[in-house]
């Protein structure tokens, strides 16, 4: 569990960007956090691992205040994967990258290697093992820095933009993995600006505007509420902008799932063309 | 008029065991908003590296076939006179910025050409404002977010004004509003200026509309390649796992359970609505 208490956080800069964030992440949780850039996503998360600590507030993970205790002592159940890869990835070898934290946390070898396998196929980047991150394009090098933290198993998991270069492939099966880690009592924040994924995966999202939470729901409920996604910069998904413009069929509002839209348009099409 | 043309365009990096390049033959045409796209690690961005001569001038490694963009063999003319032809914005906007203030970034390549400072100005600050960034153009392009960076590189290539703008995921890291109006902006030069334009994206939610035409690659070859109408309706594409616009989606799972909208494949949300909205109205 992740609990924001009345959180404000000042950059030494002065910037201020977070102010009076309130909010609990539940067990098995998972939230989207979406927003204009610069509205505070990534300073906000960077607050559940301890990289940052507020200027105000609290914030406990799984009861334990994040000021009194240290990274690497959340970094076992916290895991994060950034934003852009670079900034994380340093190894020689894409197997040596993932087993970076394996053998830190002090895992036995066989079964860092167990697990080195596990991440390797996942992600498809077997082929890879033995090749330097820095020789694959954009798009593998976030997979190997998904890879290196999926590796540990962590409790609770950040990922920063998971979405950016990847196909629609690859996409599919990061929405499958999340479902499954949901099933296992684990904990997904995402931050992303892809808001096709979350009309995919319609999970709990968060808008945020200039440091603070403007709106908290269901998927469902916020990407289909244009006035609100307007504030924080959000252009509502594909499915939500055609409804938009079919006032006359009297839709439902709140739909974002393409099955259900295609089912709704042939119940309602089907009376009219008879 | 043809502007791009590579033929039997083979590429292997340096101390790479496999061609990233595989016989890649595509024409791209003056004036055209060419879309790349295609599964993650299909190397679009390689592509994108031959077409203003990093690959092979600054890449090295073993290039193959023949390439000729805006009329030079990109393979016998340096770099720095392909910019001027080319501009190229990097998929990581870190890896193109360096200047201690984001005017001196975006007026670098100015710079280099010897443009007068006072159209050097005038430039600048057009696409300075275009980007959207005039008012942080005196801070440093290193302490600003990957969005604002991404706006900075863009801007640096446009003030350029070059033939040929080359694009690779050039929004990744903006909010979805900015990454609407980046690519309004990128529409705007293509149409107003003729200005061709080659971009990268998995995301043709956003783009699939602009386009006038679409390349799909599969590791190193292109494997589709034509009109985005054909290409994005053809149950084939779906297969190969591109990320088809929804609105196209829609349309086709429509037309699958008996629903036909027309023979025009829409691309956007607009056209799909207009569709549905005329197959509604009351028939004499």
């Amino acid at each position: 569990m992740i609990e924001v208490q009345d959180v404000g956080f000042t950059y030494p800069s002065g910037v201020e960007a977070l102010r009076g964030v309130a909010f609990t992440v539940n067990n098995g949780e998972f939230i989207a956090i979406m927003g204009q850039n610069g509205a505070g996503k990534t300073t906000l998360v960077k607050h559940f691992n301890g990289l940052l600590k507020p200027s105000i507030g609290r914030v406990l993970v799984d009861g334990i205040e994040t000021k009194k205790t240290s990274v690497a002592s959340l970094a076992k159940k916290v895991g994060f994967v950034f934003q852009n890869p670079d900034h994380q990835l340093f190894s020689e070898t894409v197997e040596e990258e993932i087993a970076f934290a394996l053998k830190n946390f002090g895992f036995e070898e066989e079964t860092i290697k167990k697990r080195v396998t596990w991440a390797l196929s996942f992600l498809e980047l077997k082929k890879y093992r033995k090749t330097s991150p820095f020789m694959l394009s954009g798009g593998e090098r976030k997979r190997v820095a998904l890879a290196s933290v999926l590796a540990w198993n962590p409790e609770i998991l950040i990922l920063d933009e998971p979405t950016i270069g990847q196909d629609y492939k690859q996409k599919e099966k990061l929405r499958q993995f999340i479902l499954q880690m949901q099933t296992q009592e684990k904990t997904i924040v995402i931050v992303t600006h892809d808001v096709e994924f979350v009309a995919e995966c319609n999970p709990r999202v968060l808008l945020m505007t200039e440091g603070r939470i403007v709106a908290d729901g269901q998927g469902k409920n916020i990407l289909a509420n244009p006035e609100v996604l307007a504030k924080s910069s959000v252009v509502p998904p594909q499915v939500v902008q055609i409804f938009s413009r079919l006032n006359e069929l009297e839709l439902p509002k709140n739909v974002i799932d393409l099955y259900e839209a295609k089912d709704l348009l042939l119940k309602k099409l089907e009376k009219r063309l008879r | 008029m043809v502007i791009i043309e590579t033929k039997n365009l083979s590429y292997t990096y340096p101390g790479g065991t496999k061609p990233s390049l595989n016989d890649v033959s595509i024409k791209i045409k003056a004036g055209e908003f060419a879309l790349i796209t295609g599964s993650s690690g299909s190397r679009k961005t390689t592509i994108c590296r031959c077409f203003n001569g990093l690959i092979p001038h600054f890449y090295k490694g073993e290039l193959e076939g023949e390439i000729r963009v805006a009329d030079k063999d990109t393979t016998k003319h340096p770099t720095f006179e392909m910019a001027k032809e080319v501009g190229l914005v990097f998929q990581n906007p870190e890896n193109q910025l360096f200047a201690l203030s984001i005017e001196k970034d975006v007026a670098f390549g100015l710079e280099n050409l010897g443009v007068p400072r006072e159209k050097m100005r005038q430039r600048v600050d057009w696409a300075l404002k275009l980007a959207g960034i005039y008012d942080l153009r005196e801070r440093s392009p290193h302490e600003i977010s990957g969005g604002q960076q991404q706006r900075v590189a863009i801007a640096a290539v446009l003030a350029m004004q070059p033939k040929i703008i080359v694009l690779d995921e050039p929004t990744s890291f903006l909010d979805p509003l900015s990454a609407k109006k980046i690519f309004e902006v990128i529409h705007d030069l293509n149409r107003k200026l003729g200005i061709t334009v080659v971009l990268v994206e998995h995301r043709l939610d956003l783009t699939a509309k602009y386009a006038d035409h679409i390349i799909i690659m599969d590791k190193g070859r292109v494997c589709q390649d034509g009109n985005p109408r054909t290409i994005l309706g053809a149950e084939s594409t779906r297969l190969i796992g591109v990320g088809i616009p929804k609105a196209t989606l829609l349309f086709q799972m429509l037309a699958k359970d008996g629903l036909k909208l027309g023979s025009v494949v829409p691309l956007s949300s607009d056209e799909i609505a207009q569709s549905l909205l005329e197959a509604i109205k009351p028939h004499d």
